[in-house]
């Protein structure tokens, strides 16, 4: 899935066809490519609270590495994301979740 | 502020110690009780792996208590929690304002859900006008 957004190339590999209608065609050489970028899912199921022991959902938003998913890679709103990301520190506290893992 | 607070509770108990589970939690309760607030949910999570060690233990048995009360019990059962080596880890969340937010968002939607509905019956017509417009 969309765990290893930190490799991704960061000069060269000009996608034209991937960012045109996110950059003008000025965008300065290779761009960075835009990982499916779409609207808050917890909008959608119209989520009021993200419970920590929810270490189902919150796993979706933990890629390989452990680190939090971030809203440009997930489109999560602010809200929300400021709600995930606390319910993932409160998950790690109690061992629900791993600080890192190698 | 005489509004009592909720908290919820999440500790591990030491895997080798599965048998005393439920005598700490009544000890627990117990404490909680004795400092004047009340237990709204216990129950055992079951036996979990750990995301990572701690004190050089994979596993532990989750227990999960609500509490309601001024806070003054949490401090004691915090306490009473540290110094007891069986409990591996506890965190303890306060989750009234965040409930009482959720359910404050949840009345306005279905309040502006019940609007819609009923302004939609009325502006059908309308609302299809607006499509046809918009087409040519």
């Amino acid at each position: 899935m969309s765990t290893n957004y930190e490799d991704r190339p960061r000069g060269g590999g000009y996608d034209s066809d991937d960012d045109s209608d996110r950059r003008g065609p000025g965008g300065r050489g290779g761009g960075r490519r835009i990982h499916r970028r779409r609207v808050c899912r917890f909008c959608i199921d119209k989520v009021d609270l993200i419970d920590f022991k929810d270490v189902k959902l919150l796993l979706n938003y933990l890629p390989e590495r452990g680190k939090i998913l971030p809203r440009r890679i997930s489109g999560n709103c602010a809200t929300h994301q400021r709600m995930l990301a606390e319910a993932i520190k409160r998950a790690r506290n109690i061992a629900l979740l791993p600080y890192t893992t190698d | 502020m005489e509004t009592k607070r909720q908290y919820e509770v999440v500790f591990i108990v030491d895997p080798t110690a599965d048998d005393e589970v439920t005598k700490l939690t009544d000890g627990f309760k117990q404490i909680v009780v004795d400092q004047g607030g009340t237990i709204t949910k216990a129950e055992t999570m079951g036996k979990h792996k750990l995301a990572y060690e701690i004190l050089h233990k994979k596993e532990g048995t989750f227990v999960l208590m609500e509490i309601e009360g001024s806070g003054k019990e949490i401090a004691e059962l915090e306490r009473r929690m540290r110094v007891n080596d069986r409990i591996l880890r506890y965190l303890t969340v306060r989750v009234d304002e965040d409930r009482r937010r959720a359910e404050k968002l949840k009345t306005r939607r279905a309040a502006k859900q019940a609007k819609r509905v009923a302004a939609g019956g009325q502006r059908r017509g309308g609302a299809v006008e607006f499509a046809e417009s918009k087409g040519e």
